[in-house]
């Protein structure tokens, strides 16, 4: 036992240490900060030389010797022994490329519209002191896209009678369920609109299958049984209607009662009528307005659906919990470049005959199913993070699945996660680049077509354009990453240690 | 009492009212629908394809490809089949990938420990790296690397001296290449004897030092062992290699190893991009390993350098591995990025197969089939590291 002590305890008295070196002045904070140790003084000073290089370089191919103006390639090219750095003339001279593609340059300001539209809705929504947030979201998740879609496209949609008798119908559920809120309100009335909203999705379903005359309303094609479904889904929301009005405190219920029908009937005028606004192909989209396009629609499509995968994951019914496991770990496995290319190419195999899907909206839907499983597993992350004591305190007042999940768990697991959806975000952004290889002309693509163009060919165009995009996608994912950050510090509430 | 109970009966509950019903009900819905829909896509798929007049299966992939390849580390010619065009893909994912991989952690690691370090410049420059290379999308950087830097080099007759007799041009980097004599094997032998040496050694310091307490050194004869040996080996059979340069000759550099600027571009610009979340993750690592931690160490007398490497670093690999797995996949898969500068990887090679032959579900099918297994091999080992590396509970 002695012999074991002895090997590592002290036999004799140590020398004392020497007092520490002074930490205050001048001296002293640039010792502590940069001489600290012999080690630290020579990364110091090896850094500090290349720093100053870098720096010295990267101001000399931006600016000193960097090209401002001019009409073409000429400009830009090197005279004898001399060195041309950035070429700033061809991103001036591309610049309404990079940003809206071939849109027609008469039309630009629907993009600019759109674009102020969603800032001018955005904004609000992103600062905290900003009041009525349920109308702005509102505002913003449902109105805006479809104002966008119509500024966008042109408008115009040739709908068909079958979509809007399903709106329709269902309209007429949600202002059944409306109705039910008035517990006074008839409940035979309401059982009939129920059952007369139920029996219109029937008809409707038959009418994919059975084939029946087909006869024009005002622009839209009708076949008789979607026609006749679409006069059910009428009478159920009559139905409803008087069931509201009748029961004590009618009005303010029939009011809520009719707004589904009419917030249909707002978007089918939206989507069909006729606004003056000539159509623009999507194909005539391209840069700046295809990448922002591409990525808030998949923000917008992996939210909701990676909510609802990552429930699914958690459920405890067996099938709904391979489905999503099999579905996340697939779109997870596999890189996204294969997933555009598996829209682009397999789903014109997947469609029926005589129906087919833009470019665009292959790339959309590719984007949107590959962004979602991701956003699964991070909200998967915060559900994991929520106390056992949340769910069973929810179940004990006696809440459903579904409102527990909407009242109990989803918000508090929601705030737990949001710097990891705001990654995702990001991925989701940086990663719309690669639609360009698909033929998309993204920011990227227009960027890269813009510097093979023989007009422009210099040895410093590339770079230049590929830096001009590479600060545009930097401002981005650097504006959301400070945001979540902001964020994360003004959620930080509980779950304080 | 036996009354009470017997008028006290089960309530009746509607049949949607009962979970377990309901629950029931529910999943065979959603399996008919899932089910409906698939069929409805083969369908489809089936109809769509007659029409075209496309066969499916696999066998196409024995017909001849009729293309070159850039880079072929396996044997391939035009002559070849379409199977041996998509394995040379496969090896090409496996190369960029690896080597990326590795690169990666070594920046990652130095930048991410220079993000937690005292000296003001090492930090500043660290910071200003992660947030530059995360906010960029990674094939912006594999376009910048390709057509803004190595495409713009000279010509090869004018070529960059680089040190150590290599060159860098256009045509990518041009360095010597080492040719063996058969008698090197020796060396190589002698290498591994050093490394199982190295390894008997330190397991006999560690017994030795639970048993008596006494430390040996363990570092520098490991190092003897493992580059000694062999060096000792080899110089005793005189040196037996030859250093290959490359030549300037009229119109283009000959011999040597020769890197070409498509893997190059790939490689620098996945490693680079990886790096930075690497790093994120190494300084969070480090960072969840709390200062008590630290303060103990020293309060044991362990020295600085021993604390890190006894205490700090076991617990803060514990943190690092698990997301530090997913970048290695996300490096993966993101090599097939390698596309866009016509790198001859496996999504390269494979839209090459798929535009001539129209195997388009054959294909596709490959690729994630393909993928699947390296992300799941890549996760597996990974795994068995962090089973490893885990906190061994009482």
């Amino acid at each position: 036992m002695e012999e074991q002590v002895a090997a590592y305890v002290a036999k004799e008295q140590k020398e004392p240490l020497p007092p520490p070196p002074s930490e205050v002045g001048l001296t002293g904070v640039l010792r502590k900060n940069l001489f600290a140790t012999p080690l630290d003084s020579a990364l110091t000073v090896v850094l500090g030389l290349f720093s100053i290089w870098a720096a010295w370089n990267l101001i000399q191919w931006a600016f000193l010797s960097a090209v401002f103006v001019g009409a073409n390639r000429e400009a830009c090219l090197a005279g004898e022994g001399q060195a041309v750095g950035a070429c700033w003339a061809f991103v001036y001279a591309k610049l309404g490329q990079f940003m809206y593609g071939l849109f027609p340059l008469g039309e630009r300001w629907r993009v600019d519209l759109v674009i102020v539209l969603l800032v001018a809705l955005a904004l609000p929504l992103a600062i905290p002191s900003v009041p009525q947030k349920r109308l702005n979201a509102l505002l913003l998740m449902v109105a805006f896209p479809f104002v966008a879609l119509v500024l966008l496209t042109g408008g115009q949609f040739d709908i068909g009678g079958g979509w809007i008798a399903f709106l329709f119908a269902l309209a007429a559920f949600a202002s059944a369920s409306f109705a039910a809120a008035n517990v006074t309100a008839s409940r035979r009335l309401l059982r009939a609109a129920t059952w007369l909203a139920a029996l219109a999705m029937v008809l409707l379903l038959a009418s994919n299958i059975v084939w029946s005359g087909q006869m024009d309303l005002l622009v839209f094609r009708f076949s008789v049984l979607s026609l006749l479904a679409f006069l059910t889904a009428l009478a159920s929301i009559t139905s409803s209607l008087v069931a509201a009005w009748s029961g004590e405190d009618g009005r303010a219920v029939a009011l809520r009662t009719l707004a589904p029908p009419l917030l249909v009937l707002a978007l089918v005028v939206l989507l069909a009528g006729d606004f003056g606004l000539s159509p623009v192909a999507t194909n005539r989209w391209g840069g700046l307005l295809v990448t922002l396009v591409v990525a808030l629609t998949g923000i917008a499509a992996s939210l909701p659906l990676g909510i609802l995968l990552a429930l699914g994951r958690r459920s405890h019914l067996p099938a709904v919990r391979l489905f999503s496991i099999i579905f996340i770990e697939f779109w997870r496995g596999v890189p996204l470049i294969t997933v555009l290319f598996m829209s682009a190419f397999m789903i014109p195999l997947f469609l029926p005959e005589g129906v087919s899907f833009n470019q665009l909206l292959r790339a959309l839907i590719g984007v949107a199913l590959f962004s979602a499983a991701y956003m699964a597993e991070v909200v998967r992350g915060g559900l994991q993070a929520i106390p056992k004591g949340q769910y069973e305190g929810a179940q004990a007042l006696g809440l459903g699945y579904w409102q527990m999940m909407r009242l109990v768990v989803m918000p508090q697991a929601i705030k737990l996660v949001i710097p990891g959806i705001v990654n995702t975000f990001i991925g989701l952004f940086k990663d719309t680049s690669l639609v360009y290889i698909i033929g998309l002309a993204d920011l990227l693509g227009t960027v890269r077509r813009g510097f093979s163009d023989p007009n422009w060919i210099t040895p410093t165009t590339a770079a230049t354009g590929l830096v001009f995009a590479a600060f545009v996608y930097w401002l981005f994912c650097f504006g959301m990453s400070r945001y979540s950050i902001y964020t994360e510090r003004r959620l930080h509430t509980g779950h304080n240690r | 009492m036996t009354a009470d109970t017997q008028s006290i009966r089960e309530p009746r509950v509607a049949l949607m009212r009962d979970p377990r019903t309901r629950g029931l009900i529910i999943q065979i819905v959603m399996i008919i629908a899932i089910l409906a829909f698939a069929a409805w896509l083969i369908n489809n798929t089936v109809r769509n394809l007659a029409q075209a007049n496309i066969a499916s299966g696999l066998g196409f992939l024995s017909t001849r490809a009729g293309f070159d390849i850039g880079q072929v580390p396996i044997d391939y010619t035009s002559n070849s089949s379409y199977g041996r065009a998509l394995l040379v893909g496969i090896t090409n994912t496996i190369i960029v990938a690896g080597s990326g991989i590795v690169l990666a952690t070594i920046v990652g690691f130095i930048v991410g420990i220079g993000r937690l370090s005292r000296n003001y410049l090492v930090r500043g420059l660290s910071t200003i790296y992660v947030e530059v290379f995360r906010n960029v999308p990674p094939l912006l950087v594999i376009l910048f690397w390709y057509f803004g830097v190595l495409s713009v080099l000279p010509l090869p007759r004018q070529a960059i001296d680089l040190p150590f007799g290599a060159f860098l041009s256009n045509r990518g980097l041009q360095t010597p290449a080492m040719r063996f004599d058969p008698e090197a094997v020796l060396a190589l032998i002698a290498f591994v004897v050093g490394v199982a040496g190295a390894i008997v050694l330190s397991r006999m310091n560690r017994q030795r030092q639970m048993r008596t307490g006494e430390q040996r050194p363990t570092l520098l004869p490991s190092i003897g062992l493992i580059l000694g040996l062999p060096l000792v080996v080899f110089a005793l059979t005189g040196f037996p290699f030859v250093f290959e340069y490359p030549e300037a000759t009229r119109f283009n550099l000959v011999g040597g190893l020769q890197v070409k600027p498509e893997f190059l571009a790939l490689f620098l610009a996945l490693s680079f991009y990886t790096a930075s979340f690497i790093a994120e993750i190494v300084r969070a690592g480090i960072l969840a390993v709390s200062w008590g931690q630290t303060e103990a160490a020293s309060a044991l007398g362990l020295t600085r350098r021993q604390s890190l490497r006894l205490v700090i670093v076991p617990q803060a690999f514990r943190v690092i591995i698990p997301p530090l797995t997913s970048q290695y996949l996300n490096l993966t898969k993101n090599s097939s990025l390698g596309l866009a500068v016509g790198y001859p990887e496996l999504v390269a090679v494979g839209s090459t197969v798929l535009n001539q032959t129209g195997q388009s579900v054959e294909v596709v099918a490959i690729w994630m089939v393909v993928y699947l297994g390296l992300s799941i091999a890549v996760a597996a080992f990974m795994n068995w590291f962090n089973a490893r590396m885990a906190l061994i509970e009482r």
